[in-house]
């Protein structure tokens, strides 16, 4: 596939049709893959990489670059053209200035699960076959994971193969996987009592050192300005001053991104303190889908989200009581 | 050099002081270090590496004062009380010398009395480096520190059934004292075997080569105006997660709190790659990401070493290298801009 | 163990509106006393708590044994705040911070030109008034001082009181333009030093806006002044003020500590980024 994107790049920047490439860049390792742009052929030849570990999504890059001269080609998989999708509905990004080459994706590999997998603590190199990857490490013997074993967090439940909108497909067009089971967890903390929910909320998000990652690499949180960078907005601490303001700044950006939200999973990928964020932003779109019908945020660019939408079908604001899970509360 | 099991040892040093050990059975990311309830080989050695020690010495958020403001009054609350004594067991090598690289932040004059505080009660007991928690984002001997006999007060090292321990300071020599009762005489013999294996491994690891030639402060105009930083920051998403997780990363805000019958002036981490860090309201020096993104590393590989003898404002952990969204990291920065000067 | 951190308690016994958007305010402890020594050019972290704390110069002279005075510009949250106080209303500061104007080494007995813009003129009156009270220690004092408009003039009563009446004291006032009831020189203050022609034995305090500074340098070196003649002080976003906060460097020097002084010609080898 590298190869073929490459290719596609090559032709692209020749011809004249973009005058940049937004893709992913080699690191040191086999893994740390880094987004970027490329100018010329040669930073094409020389540093473009497409492989089981490029898992960043790129959509959010293209609020900057669409505002440039000239088109941006963008490799996109299908859960990155979800936000595309979501950031154009929103008048984020310029479709004029982004030339969108859909490729296929079959999940992207998380390296620690490769390391736990292969009981290796170093990894050497990591090759991608037919589904399969052969790991090497530093003394033992080379090791075959599948790659379906050691997935990305956001890849085990994927939502959809399928791209929302492309300008050009490489390889298979997918289709939107209907049995993702990706609400399970949410069902499971919804099942729990309001005392134990709190708990485990409490445990997962004391452990936040309020970096940011999150909301940085969200592609529905394009504000200019946030409002927790505002000094006189009032939540603006950077830490918690009190145990509470760290609980209310994942769920205050949880509430922003509501029916925006495409669940591409970058929050929890990035998280240093591997907290599942996304489970806040499932339970939204669950919500959502419950109270106002199925709706998945960057499906398309053009219909109008639940939320700022009005039908006489909507659900009263009377249902926080009802579902607020404490009775008397 | 003395021996002990290690359930002799942790229950020993809890007796007298208040223990922390490490805490795999988190391995995604709480605290590395807990309290000390009981041994398990299993779980309390180091594993991944995410949250650093720091928050010891620095936490995350302190409370430095607190204030009364009743009609034009002010009543200034010295919040400050004195700590109790305590160890640390288990800190890496890479991260002990963090504690000395943040010292000479913390400890120069004026000295910053709640950093003082803390420090001066701590006992650290380091553990020098084992094989299995290496990885290849690993490149401490870059800044000269030596995983296999690390610093701290006291060392240890750990064969499977015994703690080596060696005090390197009068710190250090204290504690053993307290706990003479359960140590063992021995010879040095199984650490030099430790060391070894830890020497040979070591040598394998892919940034084995990485030095810090040419960072010296006479670059410090030509490797600022390096044409490098645009490339090298030009996928950086601004947060915090490579200063935060990183054991020498010491810049704070200092803000306040209002708690509706009192004022707390609280001290929190902060970030040069933060939009706002140097914004003031008539103008920003840093107007993009590429000058904070700059500024991170520039502070860390040229400004800090002109200031502090040479030494370097990193260790060599490698959590930047496994914890940055876009993996940009200070390897790539250095190799980068030492590319430039090979031109 | 004394924290730098922990400021002490001041007490505003005077305040004085100096321009549409300046204010000068006096500060002593609950005591009466001024809140500690410092030297022309030094600073204070003055704070309300609950609203914020920021770094100041102190504009009063350090021969000024009674009180301390800080001259402030409303610009941003905190200095809104300040500038609704009433007198009686008390504060916190602590310091004195950073560097010092060496008036006791390299500025004793050198002919003295100090070009001020707009509330640049506050960190330079403490030199000033440090340099009028040591009168027999320095040479020629020049004061080339402009603003926006006359009303824009800080210490303007002060300026035309006790300085333009102090003997080798030259004092000249230049506004932005034309204005009623003004018969003083009107233009930008660079050119104003240009069409002056200081003569090259003066050492140079300049402060003022950053495009006020980078002109007036810029004439100052066609006049033939160097590097090493002229003396500036920087303003950067700090928190600490003592080194360790992280955010006021420039290059490896920190403005709260290594500065707010800088001689240019120390400042043209770090990196352009203040």
């Amino acid at each position: 596939m590298q190869e073929i994107m490459k290719k596609k790049a090559l032709t692209l920047l020749a011809d004249g049709t973009v005058t940049r490439v937004l893709g992913w860049k080699r690191g040191d390792f086999v893994y740390d893959i880094t987004p970027a742009v490329f100018e010329t052929a040669e930073e094409v030849e020389t540093a473009f990489v497409y492989n089981a570990f490029c898992g960043s999504n790129l959509s959010k890059y293209l609020v900057k670059e669409s505002r440039k001269e000239g088109k941006t080609l963008v490799f996109l998989k299908p859960c990155d053209s979800y936000s595309l999708a979501q950031l154009l509905k929103e008048h984020r990004v310029n479709r004029e200035k982004v030339y969108v080459v859909g490729i296929e994706c079959y999940g992207k590999a998380d390296v620690e699960k490769i390391r736990d997998k292969k009981g290796a603590s170093i990894i050497r190199s990591v090759r991608e076959e037919n589904g399969m990857l052969s790991v090497r490490g530093l003394v033992d013997a080379d090791a075959s994971i599948p790659l379906y074993e050691v997935l990305l967090e956001k890849c085990e439940s994927c939502k959809s193969k399928k791209h929302p909108i492309y300008d050009e497909l490489l390889g298979d067009e997918g289709e939107v996987v209907e049995d993702c089971n990706r609400f399970d967890l949410v069902a499971r903390l919804e099942a729990m009592t309001p005392d134990e929910r709190y708990e485990f909320w409490r445990g997962e998000l004391s452990r936040c050192i309020r970096c940011n990652a999150c909301r940085n690499v969200c592609p529905a949180c394009t504000c200019e300005k946030c409002i927790f960078d505002n000094d006189v907005s009032g939540v603006a601490q950077k830490a918690a001053a009190d145990s509470f303001e760290e609980n209310m700044f994942h769920i205050i950006r949880a509430f922003h991104v509501v029916g925006r939200c495409t669940d591409c999973g970058e929050c929890s990928r990035v998280c240093p303190q591997h907290i599942p964020l996304h489970l806040l932003n499932r339970k939204f779109i669950k919500d959502i889908n419950e109270l106002y019908g199925e709706y998945q945020a960057g499906a398309d660019p053009d219909t109008r989200p639940p939320l700022v939408n009005y039908t006489l079908s909507d659900a009263e604001p009377s249902i926080v009581h009802t579902r607020g899970g404490k009775d008397n509360g | 050099m003395v021996k002990v099991s290690p359930i002799d040892l942790f229950p020993a040093i809890a007796k007298t002081q208040k223990l922390y050990v490490p805490d795999g059975s988190q391995c995604s990311g709480m605290e590395l270090h807990k309290p000390f309830k009981e041994w398990k080989a299993d779980k309390n050695a180091p594993c991944e590496k995410v949250r650093t020690p720091k928050d010891f010495f620095f936490p995350q958020t302190e409370n430095l004062m607190a204030f009364k403001r009743e009609g034009k009054t002010i009543e200034v609350i010295d919040t400050r009380e004195e700590k109790e004594d305590f160890v640390i067991f288990g800190v890496r090598a890479c991260d002990v010398r963090s504690f000395a690289i943040l010292d000479k932040v913390f400890l120069a004059d004026p000295v910053d009395t709640y950093y003082k505080n803390r420090r001066e009660h701590a006992t650290v007991i380091s553990w020098a480096c084992s094989p299995e928690w290496m990885r290849e984002t690993c490149f401490c001997q870059t800044f000269g520190i030596d995983c296999a006999d690390p610093e701290g007060d006291v060392a240890a090292w750990f064969d499977g059934s015994f703690f080596y321990l060696e005090a390197k300071t009068e710190k250090g020599e204290m504690l053993l004292d307290r706990i003479k009762d359960v140590l063992i005489a021995c010879d040095e013999e199984p650490v030099w075997d430790l060391k070894t294996a830890i020497y040979t491994a070591k040598k394998e690891l892919p940034l084995a080569g990485l030095t810090t030639d040419g960072f010296t402060p006479e670059k410090m105009m030509e490797y600022f105006n390096s044409e490098k930083w645009g490339e090298l920051s030009e996928a950086c998403l601004g947060c915090g997660s490579c200063t935060f997780v990183c054991p020498t990363c010491q810049c704070y805000d200092i803000r306040d709190f209002d708690t509706g019958h009192g004022i707390k002036r609280f001290r929190c981490w902060d970030s040069c790659m933060y939009s706002d860090f140097t914004k003031m309201a008539h103008g920003n020096p840093r107007v993009s990401q590429l000058e904070r993104f700059r500024q991170r590393f520039m502070h860390k590989l040229v400004y800090f070493p002109a200031n502090n003898e040479g030494e370097f404002g990193c260790v060599g952990c490698g959590r930047c290298l496994s914890k940055c969204p876009i993996s940009m990291n200070i390897v790539k920065v250095m190799k980068a801009l030492k590319e430039g000067d090979n031109r | 163990m004394k924290e730098t951190l922990i400021p002490v308690v001041g007490v505003v016994t005077d305040i004085r509106i100096d321009t549409p958007d300046v204010k000068t305010f006096r500060v002593v402890t609950p005591e009466g006393k001024k809140p500690f020594e410092h030297m022309p050019g030094q600073c204070a972290m003055v704070s309300i708590p609950g609203v914020g704390e920021a770094m100041f110069s102190i504009t009063s002279s350090p021969t000024n044994r009674e009180f301390m005075e800080f001259s402030i510009k409303k610009c941003g949250c905190l200095t809104e705040w300040l500038h609704v106080m009433e007198v009686g209303q008390q504060v916190t500061v602590r310091g004195p911070y950073g560097n010092a104007f060496p008036v006791e080494t390299e500025l004793k007995g050198k002919n003295l030109l100090f070009v001020a813009g707009g509330i640049g003129l506050a960190p330079l009156r403490s030199v000033i008034n440090y340099c009028r009270h040591y009168r027999e220690n320095y040479g020629t004092i020049d004061i080339v001082y402009g603003s926006r408009s006359k009303d824009d003039l800080v210490d303007y009563q002060e300026i035309i009181d006790e300085w333009m009446t102090t003997e080798g004291v030259n004092v000249h006032l230049t506004i932005d333009r034309e204005q009623e009831g003004w018969d003083g020189h009107v233009g930008f203050v660079p050119n104003y030093v240009k069409e002056l022609n200081p003569d090259l034995s003066k050492t140079v305090l300049v402060c003022g806006p950053p495009i006020m500074i980078k002109f007036t340098l810029a004439g100052l070196k066609e006049l033939g002044f160097t590097e090493e003649q002229v003396y500036t002080t920087m303003e950067l976003r700090m928190k600490c003020g003592v080194g360790k906060c992280g955010r006021c460097n420039i290059g490896n020097r920190y403005v709260c500590k290594d500065g707010p002084v800088f001689r240019y010609d120390k400042l043209g080898e770090l990196p352009d980024e203040y």
